[in-house]
């Protein structure tokens, strides 16, 4: 026991994040060496990725931890964006009140849109979210005098983050490559903190069992919508990161389908694991964009659909708790680290069991 | 304010019982196996596009199209739920919402791999001049949707009071370890769930598809608001889903005439306020969960 236990315990803990942060830090020299790519196509590429990953792990807190269902979180994550965007472009305001505000916006609306939640279960809460979601791009459109309508805003400035005198101005693919992976790096931290904390567990408790979670003195209309607004908030930070990077936005790009994405995401990376929800974004829009470029395809939407869909099925079929399972078994096998047993004891409380009922 | 009330009314009830016909479908289906389908849309759509194959292609007169697509439908739900829903845990509700969801993408792309996206034009089963009493106009199409909706409500409603069949889908729905004990094979009647269900969403979609038009996108907003319809009668009633269709019909077509722009956001306002008042919809009881 000891300090030296402790040490390497936590040491073990921080090498996901040390090896994270070195592959976030290498890839764009790297990638000057791979002949026939453009890598500031593929920064940007990765950028977009990193910003579905903003929202796939706030939507996993949600989701996989809370056992709230939500298909309106392209709502939520359009918010953000048109926040952002309107105030850089049409009040001139800098980038990080766009970004700042945009989160805190978009997390009052979510604790709002957690309101009902506290009413709602299951089939009901996903029609009421799927709602929301519908209905903000036809809000937009409907204000088109401020918010340019069905065919958006258009030349929104850099993002820019000012330094005492000094201004940076993320202006190229990379330069906007290492923000999104700092505020990534950022609020994926946060997550795993949040919960692995006190109001982790109360998400948790309330996922397997409302009932059990109030007789434990789980404060339901506290921590429900807690739930629901950090998951905004990660939506609308990720949403004003959007608007920046592809300097332009319309209602289209927020679609029942990108809420549907964002749901692929986690079941992919395995519900309730923050890793997961990391890991299934990065692969699932790098795998949307792989397929744009297979020669075979006519018609690409139709193929991403389908292979969307055949993704979500083989994946609840047969990896129930998704890829962060599958490395789980696999470390599980590995000789036993008795130092991890401290550790993993999260994992297990964390993890969707059998039998839990998610509602 | 000065809207043709009456004509509002009438084509609310038209639309009203479209949405109420594929709620049925999802009622239904929800009743007898627990689970919530996502998918009804695109069934419907699919087997829409069956249907218009055996009338276009092979050529079919519409009753006997119409006869071997409602065959289809039947047989394809009851697939899905033999192939699909029933190898999946459904240890949290989450489950068959998420393949549910897979399963309508793989519809919706497979119908356009099939078919292709252009938009047809579906070949109506009745055609001549609309039926005029007073100022209100009721087009022969709009008369075929009422019809066909009240005898289809007649027929399941003969099936579920009187049948054997009808009355074990029944007792499924109401406890499933009680219907299980007396013999009733839960299996068939998740099948006969999802077969009769996706039979019914089969002819909501050879009613809407003459009234709009056919591409692998059309039952989208129908499929919709036809589960907003479901959710607000509640999801345990299958009149619930009736009444539920016609009002968000109705509604629909109001609002849709007064401002176009907002339908979806102001049908989906007031179904989550009847909800914040009555969780469980309108007809449906409230489920608690007992520890």
């Amino acid at each position: 026991m000891g300090s030296m236990h402790w040490s390497r315990s936590r040491g073990r803990a921080m090498l996901p994040y040390g090896l994270g942060i070195a592959a976030v830090l290498a890839m764009p020299p790297l990638l000057n060496f791979i002949p026939g790519i453009a890598p500031g196509y593929i920064l940007y590429l990765v950028s977009l990725a990193l910003i579905y990953a903003i929202v796939a792990i706030g939507l996993g807190i949600l989701v996989g931890h809370t056992g709230q269902i939500s298909l309106g979180h392209a709502g939520l994550f359009a918010i953000g964006a048109y926040t952002s965007a309107l105030l850089t472009f049409r009040l001139g305001l800098p980038f990080v009140v766009g970004l700042l505000f945009a989160g805190a916006l978009t997390a009052a609306i979510g604790f709002l849109l957690g309101l009902p939640a506290l009413r709602l279960s299951g089939p009901y809460l996903a029609v009421a979210t799927l709602g929301f979601g519908l209905a903000i791009p036809q809000l937009i459109v409907w204000q088109g005098s401020w918010t340019g309508g069905s065919s958006g805003l258009h030349q929104l400035p850099p993002a820019s983050l000012p330094l005492g005198a000094f201004t940076i101005v993320f202006r190229t693919d990379q330069d906007f490559y290492y923000l999104a992976a700092a505020v990534l790096i950022g609020l994926t931290v946060f997550a795993r903190n949040v919960v692995t904390s006190h109001t982790g567990r109360a998400f948790v408790t309330i996922r397997d069992s409302e009932i059990a979670a109030r007789a434990m003195g789980v404060d339901l209309v506290r921590y429900k919508t807690s739930a629901f607004a950090l998951s905004a908030l990660y939506a609308g930070i990720a949403g004003s990161l959007y608007a920046h990077l592809l300097h332009g936005i319309s209602p289209e790009d927020f679609t029942v389908l990108l809420s549907v994405d964002f749901l692929t995401m986690i079941v992919l990376g395995g519900l309730g694991s923050v890793g997961g929800a990391l890991a299934g974004a990065l692969l699932l829009t790098l795998l949307q964009n792989a397929l744009t470029r297979l020669p075979v395809v006519h018609d690409f939407k139709n193929l991403y659909v389908v292979v969307l869909g055949v993704i979500l099925i083989l994946t609840i079929a047969f990896l129930p708790r998704g890829l962060a399972g599958v490395v789980r078994s696999l470390r599980s096998r590995l000789p036993a680290a008795p130092e991890r047993n401290g550790a993993s004891r999260t994992d297990q409380i964390v993890e969707l069991g059998e039998g839990s009922g998610a509602r | 304010m000065d809207l043709p009330w009456g004509q509002l009314l009438i084509n609310g009830l038209a639309l009203g019982s479209l949405y109420a016909l594929t709620a049925f479908g999802i009622v239904l289906i929800y009743k007898t196996t627990q689970v919530i389908t996502f998918a009804q849309g695109e069934t419907a759509m699919f087997s829409t596009f069956v249907a218009f194959t055996f009338l276009t292609v092979l050529q079919f007169p519409f009753a006997v199209a119409f006869v071997l697509t409602l065959a289809f439908a039947g047989l394809f739900g009851a697939f899905i739920e033999r192939v699909v829903l029933r190898n999946i845990s459904t240890t949290t509700v989450l489950n068959p919402v998420i393949v549910t969801i897979g399963l309508s993408l793989i519809l919706l792309g497979g119908a356009g791999w099939i078919w292709g996206y252009e938009i047809r034009t579906f070949p109506a089963p009745v055609e001549g001049p609309p039926f005029r009493f007073a100022t209100v106009v009721v087009s022969q199409l709009n008369a075929v949707i009422f019809f066909v909706t009240l005898v289809l409500m007649a027929l399941l409603f003969v099936f579920f009071r009187f049948t054997a069949t009808g009355i074990a889908m029944r007792a499924v729905a109401e406890n499933r370890t009680a219907a299980q004990l007396l013999g009733i094979s839960i299996g068939r009647m998740n099948a006969l769930g999802w077969g009769v269900g996706t039979a019914m969403g089969a002819v909501t979609g050879m009613l809407i598809a003459p009234l709009n038009y056919l591409d692998p996108t059309m039952m989208g907003d129908v499929a919709l608001k036809a589960f907003a319809a479901g959710v607000l009668g509640g999801l345990t009633s299958l009149p619930g889903a009736v009444v539920g269709g016609l009002l968000l019909g109705v509604i629909d077509s109001v609002v849709g005439f007064e401002v176009p722009e907002l339908r979806n956001t102001i049908a989906f306002a007031l179904i989550v306020l009847v909800l914040v008042v009555r969780p469980g919809g309108l007809l449906g009881k409230h489920e608690t969960k007992k520890v």
